[in-house]
């Protein structure tokens, strides 16, 4: 297994893990005797047709769901429910309209107990990180959608998570805007030096932005096949063996 | 680009005075003030000029200026500054306790869906019954004095800012509360810092809907059974054809509705600059 960076902190292990919802009465299974491992500073990107469970695992890793049953453990230790050490990235911003730039970015912090003052200075350096320093004072609706999601990056960065949990975060932007946005976030990647678990339903996103691609089954309890993308970065979209891992991934959902 | 439409309309009267101002802000100011309260002040102006000529009856209408002498003297005298008090009052407290128990009470129903649930039903029911019909069961109760009027004032204006408060609660963006919790917020602090701020322009559109409600109902009470207050003097300018007065009456109220949604528009810009559109 060819995995980029093996820091010691931010490792994930899901052992086992099932979880179904039940719907008008009907019990229905999302994800089941699911085993995965994450190294420590890993990117990963999971994918998956809808319904194959993506997200929902992604909001068990976050502990925004319980598991049925079977577990997660980070850096060896299993937890329950959430914590300071992950932070999450919705597909919304989900950005206070009545704080500024500034204190949507410390919000998390001050939320977890921090002085404002601390909060605000961490967070001034992450919003400098994804290029907002001009706009700290900016209300959430004087921003566009990109700068919008940057902010929502910026929190989430703020307090300085081990792992950082993306749901679709790039989904909701235009072309031009996404494509700027992932090279911005290889580049927070590399560093800040973070676990990274990325759902996404764009495969060029998924190469991208991964060390591998985790492809979720359409059948439940099947196992999960794992695609490592061992290019060097920057990634160059079109060069010959990105093109031929994006003709494998097509593959792996009946696309040509 | 409004002001320059008026500018065009306006151009012969601003020809004239051009010569004496010539600032463009000036320009700018007198055509905003045209575009704003020139159908206003044609209508006052309508008023009067019909009313002096008796193409009015003035004994119905009676021309401005006699409504305006009358107002001076019932202010000079400090006959209807009396009555401005004691409506103020009446109002003014009655609306306060509305706000104090219909927002803390909202707040805590638009939470809990099992109480907001249980007491929605009812919340309807007590907002659709009139208040003034209403009214002669409080002066059973309480008597024709001030309960009565206050009791009544209190019943109407309390609804809209519960149930706005509740509206408010309930319609807070579950995104936002579930970003919160991601980041290990309690209940307190998500109550704090993401629903209590997401309530406020909700609760405004409220309070404002209970002001105006308020000035409804303190007419009303005081045009039934009052010996005093602005509505008493309305109803008792009429009785004693002091017409001139009795619009004088009119014209405060409409008065004090306005400066009461004033207030209420300043301070809610204070409190949510945030969801202004900017200008």
């Amino acid at each position: 297994m060819s995995v980029a960076q093996v820091s010691a902190k931010g490792e994930v292990t899901v052992r086992d893990l099932s979880k179904s919802f039940t719907l008008d009465g009907e019990t229905l299974t999302v994800l089941k005797n699911l085993d995965l491992d994450i190294a420590g500073g890993e990117s990963l990107a999971i994918v998956g047709a809808s319904g194959s469970g993506k997200t929902t695992l992604l909001r068990v890793l976050a502990g925004l769901e319980e598991p049925d049953s079977g577990g997660v453990l980070i850096d060896g230790a299993p937890v329950h429910g959430l914590g300071k050490e992950r932070a999450v990235i919705f597909q919304e911003p989900r950005l206070l309209p009545w704080l500024t730039v500034l204190g949507n970015v410390s919000f998390g912090l001050e939320v977890q107990g921090i002085s404002r003052s601390e909060a605000e200075d961490k967070a001034r350096h992450y919003i400098r990180l994804v290029g907002l320093g001009e706009f700290e004072t900016a209300w959430p609706r004087q921003l566009s959608g990109g700068m919008a999601q940057r902010v929502g990056i910026a929190r989430a960065l703020t307090v300085q998570p081990e792992i950082l949990l993306l749901d679709e975060p790039l989904g909701a932007l235009d072309a031009m805007t996404k494509l700027t946005m992932q090279e911005e976030l290889t580049r927070i990647w590399t560093e800040e030096k973070v676990t990274m678990a990325l759902v996404t339903h764009d495969l060029e996103e998924a190469i991208f932005l991964a060390d591998r691609v985790l492809i979720l089954p359409r059948e439940k309890g099947a196992h999960p096949r794992l695609i490592d993308i061992d290019l060097p970065r920057p990634r160059d979209r079109s060069e010959t063996r990105f093109v031929r891992f994006r003709q494998q991934l097509m593959a792996e959902f009946g696309l040509h | 680009m409004t002001y320059q439409l008026t500018d065009t309309a306006e151009q012969a009267p601003s020809k004239r005075i051009a010569g004496i101002v010539n600032t463009p802000r000036l320009r700018l100011f007198l055509g905003n003030a045209v575009a704003d309260y020139g159908l206003l002040f044609a209508f006052f102006a309508g008023w009067q000029v019909a009313s002096s000529a008796g193409w009015l009856n003035p004994a119905v209408f009676p021309p401005l200026d006699h409504v305006a002498a009358a107002l001076w003297t019932g202010i000079v005298s400090g006959a209807l500054l009396d009555d401005i008090a004691v409506s103020l009052q009446r109002a003014g407290i009655t609306f306060l306790a509305a706000v104090g128990l219909g927002i803390p009470l909202g707040l805590f129903m638009g939470q809990i869906r099992a109480v907001e649930r249980a007491l929605d039903p009812i919340l309807q029911l007590f907002r659709q019954t009139s208040a003034l019909a209403l009214y002669p069961v409080f002066i059973l109760l309480l008597g024709l004095g001030e309960a009565s009027k206050v009791f009544v004032i209190f019943w109407a204006t309390l609804f809209p800012i519960l149930l706005a408060t509740i509206g408010g609660v309930k319609e807070v963006d579950a995104k936002l509360v579930e970003m919160a919790r991601s980041f290990g917020a309690s209940r307190t602090t998500i109550f704090r810092r993401v629903i209590l701020p997401a309530s406020v322009p909700p609760i405004f559109v409220g309070l404002r809907l209970s002001a105006t409600t308020a000035l409804l109902l303190l007419i009303a009470a005081e045009m039934i059974g009052a010996n005093k207050g602005v509505g008493f003097q309305v109803m008792n300018a009429q009785y004693n054809f002091q017409i001139p007065l009795m619009f004088a009456a009119i014209f405060l109220l409409a008065f004090l509705g306005l400066a009461a949604n004033r207030v209420l528009v300043l301070l809610q810009r204070r409190l949510c600059r945030w969801s202004l559109t900017e200008h």
